[in-house]
């Protein structure tokens, strides 16, 4: 692959509620056994792309975690691999990353020693499948400056930035979150740009203090630069809210999502953790749910998700809830319509029943004291 | 140069020949075993955990799995820049080139390997008992009674001690004599075939028995050693330990590990076992599906009814099979409406719908009436049974076959069926 990667992973959206508390979005569990991030990483290796960074900022913490070894994509390699570049202090700047376009600014010298021509830039809060070699080859066919990989997101378009596209698939609009969305078309932030040209966009941007990919060069540079949109037309949600966190790990449970990015080769690849099989106990009762390594199950489990290393007790009723990893719930206790954050500790006889809207619990009670 | 206070030597070289149709194209240490694991994972990872990071992996029958199984050790962390986990195969050299004649015979052709990191002990392990050992608590029993040679050993009842080989030890455990599988055991006290050797010991020991044809540790080694006048102590364990060598032994294990407080525990935090499970998906449990009472890995997808069973990765049962009291190994697919019951049935096996395995008549096993028996049906690795057609117990079947060979859709019981093409 003549191109390396580069993984935004910093942000956070205040519509996430208390599940980014202490986790970056990138570092959000998905479908029992993987990671937001997973997805635009694997993506990456399989795409076989050697070199990329992840550049983090917001709850770096909880992806440096993840990404404590880079073997488990298949980066662990002698040359090029995985960097992680969170904003540090340095004699020419001391701030933060300030938006999208300052996170690669601030790592421009990284930017000009790599040799490869081309770079792929993604969003690490996408679940998706994509092979960037095709978008890769579609932008040198159209002979872009900048590819965009964009899908119909329907009714929810006007959430994302909605694109406008001549017949040749040239950008002709681009508008970010529009009040009305003139078209379903939405970009879902992966973009192709030879790395000459991205550095040169990134020194102008920085000389007008400048910091935003999607304002301050992708619309700005809509009529000046020919910006090419490659739509893809498989899955795609993108984690940004609870509704939506909830509904990307729901999709889960069905049969068309799981062939996709579960069965169909390439794989989806994250950190092994070392637990052994779930263990079914003879009065356990399990219908319609995705069920992790390391659970204990007694209760009854109903249209649900849970990941990896979760306990539920005797006589307990889960139902469409997603139970991230660690979470120990006590006996007789009733969870629905809810996300319990990981690690958590339901006191037996709870009950938590998200009436409107999904409910996220975060309890973090002694356990030792329910034995 | 290198120092290794202990190495281990893990002996994977055996069929398992009482195995069957399971150890056809492996050798025992890499059957599946409690669901994502194999035999072999349980000594290694008791080496990591008991801080041991250099270990030999001697194998000679069919290798191919354990090699790939083990690969450079990253699911054990022993992916190390000195020491971590080789694979030592027999080799020819300009002098001779045998193949491994015994298990000491084994160890005293890797000298050179154990040379290499001027070890002060060396364990040796064999690679097919399920257990849960801290090595470093023996190690500590080996110095305190400045050992030459310290065996493992555990209680057996009196009426088995017959097949193993006994120890007879004094109070402070020091061995005075030891009979291998006596006729009229003197004591109840089994080998279990893990030893700690000082190095010189160890050294003089193969050195002078290298031309012993066979060279094994419990007939040879240890009575030279005793000769010699070596100091030779049993340690005495009484932890869960189990030899899987035959079949019912190792169905009887497996399902153990389904009961709610298991004698064998996977479940405790501070002594993992790793394995290479390169599934990381989650399962998923259908609308039309009932689990119960049985244990399930990574990336199983369950339609039926399972209950009282031990399931590998990515197996898929059909809608409307049944599975009791079974093990599944990993990748097989279990069509629609089938019926199984006290089955084994091995990796990416593919049973058509309607199949029923187990259930029907009660015949001894026609060909190996020792090794196929207690009920159970068993399949081999890639064995492709057709739809509609049933498979009595204490039966064998290995590799692809059609409807033909069941004559009236029937294999009766005890049957022996092994085609040499597999799937």
């Amino acid at each position: 692959m003549r191109a390396l990667g580069i993984i935004l992973a910093g942000g956070n959206s205040s519509r996430m509620g208390r599940l980014t508390d202490s986790r970056a979005i990138a570092a959000m569990p998905v479908a029992g056994s993987y990671r937001c991030i997973d997805f635009a990483l694997s993506n990456m290796t399989n795409s076989s792309i050697q070199r990329v960074a992840v550049l983090t900022q917001y709850n770096a913490r909880s992806l440096n975690e993840h990404l404590m070894s880079a073997k488990w994509w298949n980066f662990g390699r002698k040359h090029g691999g995985l960097f992680i570049f969170t904003p540090t202090e340095t004699s020419r700047n001391a701030s933060w990353y300030r938006g999208t376009a300052d996170a690669i600014s601030q790592n421009l010298d990284w930017l000009k020693q790599c040799h490869e021509p081309y770079v792929v830039i993604a969003s690490g809060d996408g679940v998706y499948k994509l092979d960037y070699n095709e978008v890769l080859q579609y932008h040198i066919r159209k002979n872009a400056d900048i590819t965009l990989v964009c899908t119909d997101a329907g009714k929810e378009a006007h959430r994302f930035g909605v694109v406008t596209m001549n017949a040749d698939g040239r950008v002709t609009d681009f508008q970010e979150k529009p009040l009305e969305a003139e078209s379903s078309i939405v970009s879902i932030g992966v973009y192709v740009v030879r790395r000459h040209l991205l550095i040169e966009l990134l020194e102008e941007a920085d000389r007008e203090n400048r910091f935003d990919f999607v304002n301050d060069i992708l619309i700005r540079y809509r009529k000046h630069k020919k910006i090419y949109g490659y739509f893809m037309d498989s899955y795609w949600r993108n984690i940004s809210t609870v509704e939506s966190y909830y509904e990307t790990n729901m999709d889960f449970l069905k049969p068309s999502v799981r062939r996709l990015f579960l069965d169909e080769y390439p794989k989806i690849t994250s950190r092994v953790d070392d637990f052994p099989p779930a263990k079914y106990n003879r009065n356990c009762s399990v219908r319609n749910s995705l069920i992790s390594d390391g659970c204990i199950l007694n209760g009854t489990v109903e249209n649900s998700v849970l990941f990896r290393d979760v306990y539920v007790g005797d006589n307990c009723i889960i139902r469409n809830s997603v139970i991230m990893n660690g979470v120990y719930i006590g006996d007789n206790s009733v969870i629905e319509n809810c996300i319990v954050e990981s690690r958590g500790t339901i006191a037996p006889d709870s009950r938590y029943i998200g009436e409107n809207e999904t409910e996220v619990i975060v309890e973090k009670n002694n356990r030792y004291e329910y034995f | 140069m290198i120092k290794k206070e202990m190495i281990a030597m893990l002996l994977a070289g055996g069929q398992g020949s009482r195995l069957g149709v399971l150890t056809a194209k492996v050798a025992k240490p890499a059957v599946a075993f409690g669901g994502k694991y194999r035999i072999i994972d349980f000594p290694l990872s008791n080496c990591v955990n008991s801080g041991i990071d250099t270990v030999g992996v001697l194998t000679q029958y069919q290798p191919l799995k354990l090699n790939t199984h083990i690969g450079i050790g990253i699911p054990w962390d022993l992916d190390r820049n000195e020491g971590g986990v080789t694979i030592l195969p027999p080799y020819e050299s300009n002098s001779s080139s045998e193949w491994y004649s015994g298990t000491a015979n084994a160890i005293y052709q890797n000298m050179d390997y154990m040379e290499n990191y001027h070890p002060e002990y060396v364990l040796i392990l064999s690679g097919d008992h399920i257990y849960k050992m801290d090595y470093q608590m023996m190690l500590d029993f080996h110095k305190a009674n400045r050992a030459e040679v310290t065996v493992s050993c555990m209680q057996v009842p009196m009426e088995e001690a017959s097949r193993f080989g006994i120890m007879i030890a004094d109070e402070q455990g020091k061995i005075t004599d030891f009979e291998e599988k006596p006729e009229h055991p003197r004591s109840n006290l089994a080998s279990m075939g893990i030893y700690i050797f000082s190095w010189s010991a160890l050294k003089e020991a193969l050195t002078a028995l290298k031309d012993q044809p066979g060279c094994d540790f419990g007939k040879h080694v240890l009575p030279y050693c005793r000769e010699k006048g070596k100091r030779l102590f049993a340690y005495e364990f009484s932890g869960y330990w189990k030899d899987v060598g035959t079949l019912q032994s190792y169905w009887e294990a497996n399902m153990e590990m389904v009961d709610i407080l298991p004698k064998f525990n996977l479940y405790e935090e501070f002594w993992r076992f790793y394995t290479n499970a390169d599934t990381i998906r989650p399962q998923f449990i259908s609308a039309d599906a009932e689990v119960k009472g049985s244990i399930v890995s990574n990336g199983a997808e369950i339609s039926g009814t399972v209950q009282d069973s031990v399931l590998g990765a990515n197996v898929r049962v059909g809608r409307g099979s049944v599975i009791t009291r079974s093990i599944i190994m990993q990748g097989t697919v279990i069509g629609e409406n089938c019926r199984i019951d006290k089955a084994i049935i091995g990796e990416d096996a593919v049973i058509g719908d309607g199949v029923t395995l187990g259930l029907t008549g009660e015949a001894p096993n026609t060909v190996h009436p020792n090794i196929y028996g207690w009920g159970l049906t068993v399949l081999g690795d890639k064995t492709l049974i057709p739809g509609n057609v049933s498979i009595g117990v204490n039966s064998a079947v290995s590799g692809i076959t059609g409807p033909g060979d069941y004559r009236d859709g029937r294999l009766d019981a005890g049957s022996y069926l092994v085609r040499e093409v597999t799937l």
